[in-house]
Formats: structure tokens, sequence, C-alpha cells
């Protein structure tokens, strides 16, 4: 990997500058055609990120020593799909990253079948590249806008999916077709019976009202998970009625220990789904016709 | 007429020649919303966009060259924009199905975006990108003037477009719905059209 270090010292030199007590240095820099991407090697960990500053937010990490170890809170909170639909066997993944959450799956699932739609070929490169990503024929990679894909998928074939994991909102800027009440439905509308939506959103702004109503209005009730160590919050639906907590904690305590290697605690996740609206519930859901989540994100 | 009424009708222009920018550049950006959910949201969305509006005012300073040779007035200025209205208006109803229509029988979202783009837009930014160059012909009366009344159209036109794409982008999304803006535009072009026809019908009596 060091290798590739050609021009490390400048690179590190300019992130410290940034950042000022940042320790980390960019292996990578590319401008693609939708976002800047960068590699990061931080202490025990290397990272995709989409921008050097908001560090929190905007990146896939893997822990070189442990690959399956996953390192972001918030991909670990996305492994509660497991919860709500404990064996998929389709699965669809908007958004790649580092190729986290669809290798994990695939991993943990040997039948599973993963579809990833990611809009950006850079990004497909350095998952490849960096974090050992590997498409096979039962982990597929669809380079294309999500909303094209989710809408030539109903209307072309019969292919539902058990689980829809939606990641595409990392970056500094959010896709606004993407959070939408007509898109959330077009989503819903690729899910086989009971399938199950895992959402990964902003916890914060003005939006999370505005994103909460949005789910709302595409999925009636839902679990709100979030955790004391993730600014994310994860939204958890499911066509049908959501398991009882009982349930949920059966099936918690069935993965455990196969979601240990991924330091996922999944025991501690039941206590945090709740079903309470803890936004304000007189805001606007987005649509197409409004949908101004990157100003409301500002405000 | 009077020297009054003589200036109230160069304002008169330059007003319509604000609106017609202004709506041009409004109607551009908020292309890119009315599109994304058919199309998504990537460069050749907007370049499928650019490139229709370019197409489109190219052909509607043609357009307003060619008109401008015939029996030109401020009434015909106004007609031109209620026309402009009244094509626009109808894109707030038929984009979906005009889309969805594209969508199915289109693959690839570039040439997708692209037919979309103009069967949407094609019409009423023509009509808007006349305006210019039959004002210029409305306003000049000297040869030695022409170029001055040319770059203050421009000026007027231009700035009209800077505040469309500024009021678009940082407020109208955040306030109102996408239709409801273009449903305004539609609405201030009629309004401003039917006055200057009124204005060109009184002049003339």
């Amino acid at each position: 990997m060091f290798d590739r270090v050609r021009f490390l010292f400048a690179a590190t030199a300019v992130a410290i500058a940034a950042h000022g007590s940042a320790d980390f240095e960019v292996l990578h820099r590319e401008k693609s055609l939708y976002q800047t991407l960068l590699i990061t090697r931080e202490p025990s960990r290397l990272c995709l990120r989409f921008a050097l500053r908001d560090a929190m937010r905007n990146q896939s990490c893997v822990d070189p020593e442990d690959p399956r170890r996953m390192v972001l809170p918030y991909a670990r909170m996305m492994m509660a799909t497991l919860l709500l639909d404990p064996s998929p066997k389709r699965m669809l993944v908007v958004g790649l990253g580092g190729g986290t959450l669809p290798t994990a799956f695939a991993r943990l699932l040997p039948k599973v079948e993963v579809d990833v739609v990611e809009i950006d070929p850079a990004v497909v490169a350095a998952a490849r590249q960096y974090f050992g990503f590997d498409a096979t024929d039962r982990l597929r990679v669809h380079v294309s806008d999500a909303r094209v894909f989710v809408k030539r998928a109903l209307a072309s074939s019969g292919r539902r999916y058990d689980a829809i994991l939606l990641d595409a909102y990392g970056g500094d800027y959010i896709p606004e077709h993407l959070m939408t009440v007509e898109f959330l439905r077009e989503v819903r509308g690729l899910l086989a019976p009971s399938g199950v939506l895992a959402a990964n959103t902003f916890a914060t702004s003005r939006l999370y009202d505005h994103e909460s109503q949005t789910y709302r209005e595409a999925f009636g009730e839902f679990f709100n998970f979030k955790t004391p160590a993730s600014g994310n919050r994860i939204v958890l639906a499911r066509l049908g009625a959501l398991p009882a907590a009982n349930l949920l904690r059966d099936r918690a305590g069935r993965w455990e220990a196969r979601l240990r290697p991924y330091g996922v605690p999944i025991r501690t996740y039941p206590a945090r789904m709740s079903l309470k609206a803890d936004w304000d519930v007189s805001k606007r859901a987005l649509t197409d016709q409004y949908s101004p989540a990157n100003l409301l994100r500002t405000e | 007429m009077s020297f009054a009424t003589a200036r109230g009708h160069r304002l008169a222009v330059f007003a319509l020649a604000f609106s017609g920018g202004f709506v041009i550049m409004s109607l551009e950006l908020l292309g890119g919303r009315i599109l994304a959910p058919w199309f998504g949201g990537s460069i050749y969305v907007w370049g499928s966009i650019i490139t229709v509006f370019m197409l489109s005012l190219a052909a509607g300073y043609y357009l307003g060259g060619w008109l401008s040779l015939r029996s030109p007035s401020l009434g015909r200025l106004g007609g031109l924009l209620v026309i402009g209205a009244a094509v626009l208006y109808p894109a707030t109803m038929l984009a979906e199905s005009l889309m969805s229509w594209v969508f199915t029988r289109v693959e690839d979202p570039r040439y997708g975006s692209l037919l979309a783009s103009l069967a949407l837009f094609v019409a009423p930014t023509v009509l808007l990108g006349a305006i210019s160059p039959y004002s210029v012909r409305l306003l000049v009366r000297r040869q030695e003037e022409s170029g001055k009344v040319a770059g203050t159209l421009y000026f007027f036109s231009t700035l009209g477009s800077a505040f469309g794409t500024l009021a678009t982008s940082f407020y109208f999304v955040l306030w109102f719905e996408i239709n409801t803006i273009v449903s305004a535009l539609s609405g201030a072009l009629l309004v401003l059209g039917a006055l200057a026809m009124a204005a060109g019908a009184l002049r003339r009596v």
C-alpha cells in the first residue's frame, strides 16, 4: 500500500494545515465527476472521505489489521436490518462507499444476492483498489443514478428485494431527488412482501424534521434508531407490521456471536429502536415538488 | 406622442426584457429539478438542459430579428410574452406524463434528458429569447444610438437572468413547490404581456 504514497509528505502537511491537529495522511486524492475523493490513512484505519473537513460524516473506513471490524458506528447500526429480516435473500444497497455494508452482508449471508447502485465510477474503483471490495456474481455493482436505477427496476423487471439499504447521503451535498416521498415510494415498490428498508440519515438540523416526515409519509411507522456513539439516525421500516420488542431481542441474541467479529453490539440495539416521533410532526414532507434538503440542512 | 409617454414605453420595454431574462434562468434552474426524478442529477442532465436553452435562445434571437421587420410595436412585443406564458404553463401539467413517455422509450438518461428538455423547454425559451432583438428594433431611433440601445437591453435582460437565478436557487425552492413557481412565472409573463398590449393599443388611438 505504501508504494502508492508519492506525495505523502506534502499531502500530510496540507492535511495538518487544514485540520489543525489531524493526524492522517492523504494517500490518494481524486476529483471525480461528482465529488472529491480522498483516501486517508489514520491510526489503525483507512478511510474514503468526500471532504477533508466534517470528518465524522463523510467517510467509509476499514481497519487494515482487522478488515471485518466495522469501524464507523453508523455502518454497525445499519446491521440492525437483520433484526427486521434475519435472512434476506435479495438485497439492494444504494451507495457503495468503501463497500463495507454490501461486503458484510454478502459474508454473513452465504446465499444472499446483493445489488449495489453507485453513481460514481471513481468510488467503485477506489473501493476495489483500497478497500478490497470484490464484486462477484452475487454481489453486483451498477453504476447509475439511484433514482434512474430504481425507476427502471420498477418498470422493467419482476425483481424485488427483501431488504433495501439507503446510504447515499454521506457527502457534503445531498442528492435531493433521493430524499423525497416519491423516491421512497418507488423504493417501497421494489420491496418484496414483508421487505425491509434501512436508511442512514441525518440526525441534526432542520432537515431532521422534514426527513422524518418524508419517511413517515412513504412508510408509515418506523423504528427511529439512534446511538450515543453516532451523529446519524437510522430509519428502519418494513412492509407490514414491525416486529415486537421480544422478537427483536430474540433475533439480536441469535445474531450476536456471528456479528462479534464485525464489532456490532447488536444486543444493545433493540432498546434503542424507538417508535416515538421525536421530531416536529408539523413540518412538511419533502417531495419532488419541494425538496430543498441542502438549504434546510444549512439553516 | 409626448416625451413622457415615449419615456414610459422605453421603461416598459426594458422591464419586459428584464422579466424575460428572469424567467429564462429561473426556468433553466427548475429544469434540473423537474428532470431529476426521471433522469437523475448528473452533469449530463445539466448538459441537456443548458444545450436546449442555448439552442432555443439562438432560435429565439433569430425569430425576434425576423419578427422585428414586420410592423413592430410594443403591443406585439406584449403578445410575444402572452404566448410565452401560454406555452410555459402547460409544462407544469404535462411534464410528468411526458417524461414518463420518454423514460420508457429511451434507455440512456443522456438522450432521455435531452429529449425531455427539448419537449418541455424549447417553446417558451424561443419566445422569451425573441424579446431582446425585437426590443432593439422598438427602441432604436437613430443608427448612432443602436449600440447603446442594444447594450442597455442586454444589461436589463442579463440583470433579470442574474436575479432569476439567485431568487430561484436561494429562496423560491425553499418557499414554494416547483409547479407553483412555474405557474407564477407564467402568470407574471401573462400580466406583463397584457399590460404591454394594452399600452400598445392606447398608443395607436
